[in-house]
């Protein structure tokens, strides 16, 4: 047995004949940043989605310290301790600020670091626009809220489907601001990410994806630019 | 003669008509859900009670309270067992499930109970009024159109202000997301369906005391609710009441016109509120 906190094997996933994944291998190591990168259809969200149990694995296996999660279902993946920010961040448009917030600690079991109070704290506009509701925020402070809403279950694991997505760069680096943060307090965090620049900047380790496979690996340092480049528009190395 | 003792009939009527609607548009609202056995599970809530105030000898109003857990359970194994399995994309097959329930409730309850109608006795309170000037109103009306109120604004709470309301929302606006968040969608759905049996039993009550009912009544019961529901705007509470009143409202007023035409007078209504204001008179934001 490993020990990676989060470890996925030969993971394929379809919808319905079409197949998206060709057996991803990658792994979450405790306290790691993993930035996963990739061009447009690449399979990023849909191995997201697979990881979170939103749809099925076809094949292979996600096992967190040591124990399979790839045959659960979505509210007990979160209850394991994976929590995502979904792409589009997909705030519950009936539900205030506070409420979203509040709705992330539906199934929450013990105590953690992340309560509203240190999600205030950690992104005090929110603490301003608590009543509000969720979707009438601009899309920087929506993204505020859906990573709040992911951390009040106390995650062991983060998965963040583009952070960036659609917001102007000096919100984006309000963002990532929080991900050291985030680290700091004990959750080991995996961001997809179509900025290059952005992910390598935030990443311990990094992943690149094309066409439903892993095509490159490796820490920022050690990986050049023409080997991202071609790894990124799938150009087998 | 449409007199303020007409209007205030009306009114009052329309709180039987809410309560009919209420757990309609609570299943609508949550699962988007017609639930073409809902005047059926009214009228089963009825002989339900019925037989549990015969057998024990207890005033229907005890009656209720032994018979709504029962409906509670009820509903949550028939959403369990059967609705949440026909949930989907396609709105056919829950329509067809629901209206096959109807109509083995309607023949269920044929053979348990005969096609004679039945009447629930509440006693003396059934011939009491409240004279308010020269204005004469029956306390079971008033009762019917105070437990309409009492029980919207219960479920309104429920809604806004308790986390499971909060759950019932956040699955209403996206049941996939919800998932991610520790919410099971089919939990939700089975308490929100059983939760509408009980307003269901509530409704029951005053069905069973105000007249005879037999099994037949139900699809009728249904559209009544339905229309209550469209006139009010699809999953706002507080419009579901004002749209039971306004059927009440135009089925007195049509009956003071010509006893003949109370039922048609309500489909009207119904009619010229859709014309005038194609979502109903509240109308929810985000749809
Ligand atoms: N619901 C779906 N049904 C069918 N095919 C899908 C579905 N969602 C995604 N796909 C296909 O799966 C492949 C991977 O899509 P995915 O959304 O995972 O890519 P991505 O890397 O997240 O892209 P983006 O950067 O645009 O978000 C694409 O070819 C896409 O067309
Ligand atoms: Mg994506």
């Amino acid at each position: 047995m490993s020990g990676h906190l989060l470890e996925i094997g030969g993971l394929t996933a379809f919808y319905s004949d079409f197949q998206a994944l060709f057996g991803i291998d990658m792994y979450l190591d405790t306290g790691e940043t993993v930035a996963m990168i990739g061009a447009n259809g690449a399979g990023k969200s849909t191995l997201m989605r697979a990881l979170t149990g939103i749809i099925r694995v076809g094949s292979g296996n996600v096992m967190l310290d040591g124990s399979r999660i790839d045959h659960l279902d979505a509210p007990d993946i979160l209850l394991k301790g994976v929590a995502t920010v979904p792409e589009g961040r997909r705030l519950f448009p009936s539900l205030t600020v506070e409420e979203n917030l509040l709705i992330g600690a539906h199934a929450r079991k013990g105590d953690g670091p992340w309560n509203l109070q240190s999600l205030y704290e950690l992104f005090p506009i929110l603490a301003e626009r608590r009543h509000s509701p969720g979707t009438a925020l601009s899309g920087g402070q929506q993204q505020m809220v859906a990573i709040g809403r992911a951390l009040m279950s106390n995650p062991r694991v983060l998965l963040c489907d583009e952070l960036s997505l659609g917001l102007a760069p000096v919100i984006i680096k309000d963002i990532y601001a929080a991900v050291p943060r985030i680290k700091a307090a004990g959750t080991s965090i995996v961001v997809v990410e179509q900025d290059i620049g952005q992910a390598l900047k935030v990443a311990d380790r990094v992943y690149c994806m094309a066409e439903g496979r892993i095509t490159l690996k490796g820490r920022p340092a050690d990986l050049s630019r023409e080997a991202i480049h071609d790894a990124y528009f799938g150009v087998q190395a | 003669m449409i007199t303020l003792d007409t209007i205030m009939q009306g009114i009052l009527l329309g709180g039987l008509y809410a309560l009919f609607a209420a757990g309609l548009s609570l299943v609508f609202g949550i699962m988007r859900l017609v639930n073409l056995a809902h005047g059926d599970l009214i009228v089963l809530s009825a002989y339900l009670i019925l037989v549990i105030a015969s057998a024990f000898g207890l005033h229907p109003f005890l009656a209720v309270l032994v018979a709504a857990p029962v409906m509670f359970a009820a509903g949550w194994l028939l959403q369990t067992h059967v609705l949440n399995s026909v949930l989907g994309d396609n709105l056919l097959p829950p329509l067809l499930v629901t209206f096959g329930l109807s109509v083995v409730i309607q023949n269920g309850l044929l053979e348990g109970f005969s096609a004679n109608s039945q009447k629930l006795s509440a006693g003396s309170i059934e011939t009491q009024s409240l004279q308010l000037g020269s204005l004469s109103l029956g306390i079971m009306p008033l009762l019917t159109l105070a437990t309409a109120v009492l029980v919207i604004f219960a479920l309104n709470r429920l809604f806004y202000t308790t986390a499971l309301g909060r759950a019932f929302r956040a699955t209403s606006d996206d049941t996939v997301t919800a998932r991610l968040m520790g919410i099971r969608p089919n939990r939700i759905f089975a308490i929100a369906t059983g939760l509408s049996l009980v307003v269901s039993c509530i409704a029951a009550v005053y069905l069973g005391t105000r007249a005879n009912f037999d099994p037949s009544i139900g699809p009728a019961r249904l559209l009544y609710a339905f229309e209550a529901v469209i006139i009010g705007g699809l999953g706002s509470l507080w419009g579901t009441l004002a749209g039971g009143i306004v059927i009440g409202l135009a089925q007195a007023i049509g009956a003071a016109v010509n006893p003949e035409w109370q039922i048609l007078a309500g489909h009207l209504a119904f009619v010229a509120v859709l014309l005038v204001s194609p979502r109903g008179l509240f109308p929810r934001a985000n749809d």
